[in-house]
Parts: C-alpha cells; sequence; structure tokens
C-alpha cells in the first residue's frame, strides 16, 4: 500500500507570484497589450491612409503643393469627365463580365474536380498555378500574347492553322483590348472561384446526393435542389471577395495597357493613380478613388442581404 | 410490399472481392435484420439493393423483377441512411415530399402523404421546422417520414439507431417495429448490434467477412448457432468456449476439468475421443456447491445479474447468475451447467456438432 501515498514530510511549497507574472495575471493590461498591436497597425495603415485619402479628395493638392479645402469641386469636376465616366462604365462592366465568367468557368471547373478524376492532386496544383505566379509576371505574358506582332494567338491562328489571313490587333482598339483585359483577369481569378466551391462542395454530405437519387433526381435536379442551396453560403462570400477584388483591379491593366487605347480600359483604380501621382494632381485621384467607395459598399451589402445567411443555416432556436 | 430475393450475389470493389456470394430470400412484409461486425458487407449489401452500388455478379430481385440493371429510384424502395441525409435548406415537410414534388404528383396528393406520414410519426406540429431545429431523434423521424411518403414495396434502413443515445435507441427501436407492424412492408435493417437485431427482427442474416454464417429466427440463431461465430456474436454477454474432448458421458477440458454433456439423442457428431469445443452461455451456468470449481476473478454485480469472470482449468468463463452470490476475487466457487443447454463444435471449422 505504501505505493499510493505520497512521500512524506514534504509539501508542496506555496510560491508568491513576482510582479511580473502578477502584471500578466491582470485582465486590464492583458487587454490592452494583446489589442495594441491590432489597433496600432490598423489605425496607421488603414485609417490613416483611408482617411488622408478621403480628406485629400476635398482638396486641390497637388504634387509639391499643399492644397486648400475645396468643398466638392473635385466631384463636380469628375461629373463632366467623360474620362471618369468612361472609366465608371468600364470598371463596372469589367467586374460584370469578369465576374460571370469567372463564375461560371469556375464552378465548372469545381464541378468536374468534385468528381473521381485520375491524378486529382495534380490537376488541381495545376490549376492553383494562375493565382500564385506573381500578377505583373502574368501581366507580361498576356502583354506578349496580346502583342501586335509577335502575339502567339495570331501566330497559331494565321500562320499554323491558316484561319485568318491577318494578325489580330488585341489592345489596339478599345473593345478588342476591353475583352482582352476581361480574359486576362479571368485567367487569374478561376483558381480562387474554382478551389474555393470545390471546398464548398465537398463539405456537402456525399448521402445527400444518394437520398436525391433514391428520390428519383435527375442529375440536373440534383444540381439545382441540392449542390446549389447548398452552396450558396460559401458561394455568397467568394462572389463578393471575387467582386471586390475585381472592381479594385489595378495591376493587370497598368502592366497591360495603362489605360489605353484612349483611356478605354481605365478602371477607376487606374484612372485615381494616372490623375493622381503620374498627372500630379492627388486631390482629384483621391476624389476618384473615394469614388469606388459606393460602388464597393454596395457590392457588400448587396451579397450580404442578398445571399450570404440562410434561414437553414442558423442555429438551433426555433422560429 | 414485395419479396426481396439475393442470389448469389458478390461484390468486388477493383481485385478485392468484399461478398463472396451471399445468398437470402426475404418474404413479403417479413423484418429482416442483416447484422455482422464492422467490415463484414452488411451496409454493402444494403446499398446493393438499393442500387447505390453495382452488382458485380449474381442477381437481386425485387418483387419478382430481377433489378440488376434497374436505377435506383426505379427500384420502389426507400432508404434511411445512417446520418439521416436530411436535405439541411428543406423544412420536414419539404423533405418529406421531395420525391414526390419531383415525380410531379398533384398538391393534393403531396399534401395527403405528407399529413398521413406525419401523423403516423407524430410530427405534424414540426413540418415548418428545418433539420437544425429537430432533436437527434425527431430527425430519425422525418427520414423514416421521407420513406414512408414513397410507399415503397421495401423499407431500408442502414444502422439508423447508432447516431443516438441509448435511450432513445431503445426507444426508436420500438417506434421501428411499431411502425413496420403497421405498414407490414417488408423491411431490411442493417445494423451491428445483435440486440437490435434479436429484438426487432422476423429473421436475421448473420454476415462474416463477405458471408453469410446463418439465417434464421433470433431464437433459433441463439438456440441453435450454427458455428462459432454466430454463437459467440448472438447473445450478451458472449457464450463462453472451452476447448477439449468428449470422454464417455463427460467433456474434459485442459486441466482436467469435467463438463456434462448434452444428452446422447443431440450429441450428433461428436463422438467418443473427440476433441472439439465446449460452448456454454454465461446464462446458462449456475451456482452450485459441488460443482465445477472456478476461481473468481472479477464481479460485476448489474442489478438484474452477477456476472462473474472465473478461470476454470486455465480457461476464463463468464458466468451470468440470476442469483446474487457472495463472491471475492481470489475464492473458489462451483458452477453448474445446464448440460441441455450446451453446445459443442468442432474444432478445424467452427462448425455445430451437437443437434
Amino acid at each position: 500500500m505504501s505505493v499510493t501515498t505520497a512521500t512524506p514530510g514534504w509539501a508542496r511549497p506555496r510560491t508568491r507570484p513576482g510582479w511580473l507574472a502578477r502584471l500578466f495575471d491582470s485582465k486590464p493590461f492583458l487587454i490592452v497589450a494583446c489589442l495594441f498591436p491590432a489597433v496600432g497597425l490598423l489605425l496607421v495603415f488603414l485609417t490613416y491612409p483611408l482617411g488622408l485619402g478621403v480628406w485629400l479628395a476635398f482638396t486641390d493638392t497637388q504634387i509639391g503643393r499643399s492644397g486648400v479645402w475645396v468643398g466638392l469641386e473635385n466631384f463636380q469636376d469628375l461629373f463632366e469627365d467623360r474620362v471618369f465616366w468612361s472609366a465608371v462604365f468600364y470598371s463596372v462592366f469589367y467586374t460584370a463580365a469578369a465576374t460571370a465568367l469567372k463564375f461560371g468557368l469556375g464552378l465548372w471547373l469545381a464541378l468536374l474536380l468534385n468528381h473521381h478524376v485520375p491524378f486529382k492532386s495534380i490537376i488541381r496544383a495545376i490549376i492553383l498555378l494562375p493565382w500564385i505566379v506573381p500578377t505583373v509576371l502574368s501581366a507580361i505574358a498576356f502583354w506578349w500574347i496580346y502583342d501586335a506582332q509577335f502575339s502567339i494567338i495570331s501566330y497559331v491562328l494565321v500562320d499554323v492553322l491558316g484561319w485568318r489571313d491577318t494578325y489580330i490587333d488585341f489592345l489596339g482598339t478599345p473593345w478588342a483590348a476591353r475583352w482582352s483585359l476581361i480574359v486576362a483577369n479571368v485567367w487569374r481569378g478561376i483558381p480562387f472561384v474554382a478551389i474555393s466551391l470545390l471546398a464548398g462542395l465537398q463539405t456537402i454530405s456525399p448521402s445527400l446526393y444518394e437520398a436525391a437519387l433514391l428520390d428519383g433526381a435527375s442529375p440536373w435536379q440534383r444540381f439545382r435542389h441540392v449542390t446549389a442551396p447548398l452552396l450558396m453560403p460559401i458561394l455568397a462570400v467568394v462572389l463578393t471577395f471575387s467582386v471586390l477584388f475585381t472592381f479594385t483591379d489595378f495591376q493587370l491593366v497598368y502592366a497591360i495597357t495603362r489605360g489605353g487605347p484612349v483611356n478605354s480600359t481605365h478602371l477607376m483604380a487606374t484612372l485615381a493613380f494616372q490623375r493622381g501621382i503620374p498627372g500630379g494632381h492627388l486631390g482629384e485621384g483621391a476624389a476618384i478613388a473615394v469614388s469606388m467607395i459606393p460602388f464597393l459598399i454596395f457590392a457588400t451589402l448587396f451579397s450580404y442581404f442578398a445571399l450570404a445567411r440562410r434561414k437553414w443555416q442558423q442555429g438551433e432556436s426555433n422560429d | 410490399m414485395a419479396t426481396v430475393t439475393l442470389r448469389n450475389v458478390r461484390k468486388s470493389f477493383g481485385s478485392t472481392e468484399i461478398l463472396h456470394g451471399v445468398d437470402v430470400g426475404m418474404a413479403d412484409g417479413e423484418f429482416v435484420v442483416l447484422v455482422g461486425p464492422s467490415g463484414c458487407g452488411k451496409s454493402t449489401l444494403l446499398r446493393m439493393i438499393a442500387g447505390l452500388e453495382n452488382i458485380t455478379a449474381g442477381e437481386i430481385d425485387i418483387g419478382g423483377r430481377v433489378v440488376n440493371d434497374v436505377a435506383p429510384k426505379d427500384r420502389d424502395i426507400a432508404m434511411v441512411f445512417q446520418n439521416y441525409a436530411l436535405y439541411p435548406h428543406m423544412t420536414v415537410r419539404e423533405n418529406m415530399a421531395f420525391s414526390l414534388r419531383l415525380a410531379k404528383a398533384p398538391r393534393e396528393v403531396e399534401e395527403a402523404e405528407v399529413q398521413r406520414a406525419a401523423r403516423i410519426l407524430g410530427l405534424s406540429e414540426l413540418l415548418h421546422r428545418y433539420p437544425r431545429q429537430l432533436s437527434g431523434g425527431q430527425r430519425q423521424r422525418v427520414a423514416m417520414g421521407r420513406a414512408i411518403v414513397r410507399n415503397p414495396q421495401v423499407f431500408l434502413f442502414d444502422e439508423p439507431l447508432s447516431n443516438l443515445d441509448a435511450k432513445l435507441r431503445v426507444q426508436m427501436r420500438a417506434e421501428i417495429k411499431e411502425l413496420h407492424q403497421r405498414l407490414r412492408t417488408t423491411t431490411v435493417y442493417v445494423t451491428h448490434d445483435q440486440i437490435e437485431a434479436m429484438t426487432m427482427a422476423d429473421k436475421i442474416v448473420v454476415m462474416h467477412a463477405g458471408r453469410v454464417e446463418q439465417i434464421g429466427a433470433p431464437l433459433d440463431l441463439y438456440d441453435r448457432p450454427a458455428n462459432m461465430f454466430v454463437a459467440g456474436f448472438i447473445g450478451s454477454p458472449a457464450m463462453n468456449f472451452v476447448r477439449g474432448t468428449v470422454r464417455g458421458d463427460r467433456f474434459v477440458s485442459e486441466g482436467a476439468v469435467d463438463w456434462p454433456l448434452p444428452p446422447p439423442a443431440a450429441r450428433g457428431g461428436a463422438g467418443e475421443g473427440r476433441p472439439a469445443v465446449y460452448g456454454i452461455r454465461p446464462e446458462h451456468l449456475f451456482p452450485a456447491t459441488g460443482g465445477i470449481p472456478a476461481e473468481v476473478q472479477v464481479v460485476e454485480p448489474t442489478g438484474a445479474e452477477m456476472q462473474v469472470l472465473a478461470r476454470v482449468g486455465g480457461a476464463p468463463v463468464l458466468c451470468a447468475f440470476r442469483e446474487r452470490i457472495a463472491a471475492r476475487p481470489g475464492e473458489t466457487i462451483g458452477i453448474e451447467p445446464d448440460p441441455a443447454l450446451a453446445h459443442l463444435f468442432d474444432v478445424e471449422t467452427g462448425r455445430r456438432l451437437s443437434a
């Protein structure tokens, strides 16, 4: 029985914690200490630049000359600026077209990958490639692909297949350039959509499909009544992010066309940069950037209210 | 309502055969339980009947029609899944009505069928709820309701109670049995729990490693197990097995322990001097002064009975005594089997020797 009793004559000593230990036990100190890094970073790198940008939008600041408060003058100027309205139109069009294509193709890819296909993991890795390549590198690659003289697409169509007689001028005319940029953006954006939706698809229990099969659902009905509604929550999140990223896109457009030809491919972001930094009119550039905010808020609210939480996802509570 | 007949059904995944020819006949309206340890192929067999797995060889016949090449939805079966597989984005009503909606049934028919199933299962108050808002037992009932609404020829249950807690399981067991008595639909029920099998089945199919070990009524399996596997699987606590030799009117095991044999007429192929396995259920051992000496190791009182694990001539033997005895670990008590309830099995094949 001696095994179960502790060695006699020894008691665990009571230690009095040092001041450091007591400091780290105090809740107010911990709250401040833990919040400080996050709040500090947010204030310095998000709130301050955003506030400065909004303030600049109401001044006539130029590079090298601090400006004065001019009220809504910058916005009044923009309201009559055809280039600005063209950038607004193209931003919306670019976002709508690219998002529609990304989601169509991304969902299709995700559905394909959700089946048992050979070399599944390799294919998944390959699909992720466009996403991990730095944007500017892929932009330069597309720039070459769209080059008026050295385009590989033109080469294949004209010299290899002989389907066309002339080289395509991808970036020379407004609409060709607009669509070319949309294609580049879709190529870059598909992996994000496809992988996110694939993750969503994999959360759907296979037994639901089996139950639907026994209930007599055709493949289309299984998609419509099981896959689509169950994918909707993640689809909403991915859609929101995709719209935000696409609407605020800058790198692809600036690297491939710099807004040309004749300002036809300016997005609001590229136009803001163009006016603000190379053009030197910081106030006007900031006003353009600030004009993006309502669009972004609208997109976020739309997906939040229209798509996000459904009643069936909510907790155990009775209605 | 229909009969279900499996003829030499085989299933292979690649080169691995997991069902080695299963023959089972199920009568119209019968409650058949497929029972066996994990990996014995019982769920696969059920999924083959449902049409969720293809049939490598053999025939499955539902209501006189070979359904090997019939699509699942045309087999006229309904299945209750282990995880219920309720559509989370549909209310109870929509879940139950889904198959009718897909079949484009008139709204009155749909409503009448849903109401009928809801009445049978006591779900009428919950029709507008989502699966999330239901308890485990209620979800289980909705899954059954979805099956009832279809008016199938055969119900298939795939371990439907394994996600419920012990108390609810007993309650749902009774409800499923009652449901079957009401609807009289042929039912195939898969479980690994032999108590579920014993309490619910009209007919039990015991499976092991892709083969059928024995088919029979619950009490037949308990009274006359065809082999050591069934003997050990059916009944709880499990049957004791002791190896030894038949010597005259006694069975002599290791340590020169004498066990009484069943009467000569019931001994079957167990002749003089034959090595065999002596099987006796714990509940068929009784305390008796002057009986076989057994050294007590563990005593577990359950209230209704005393479970005593003892060593008899080196072999572990579990006894379940109805009367309470004051035995302590280390003591030696006397036990006496009921010879009429003892079983003899072949050492090599495990087959039953006694009649």
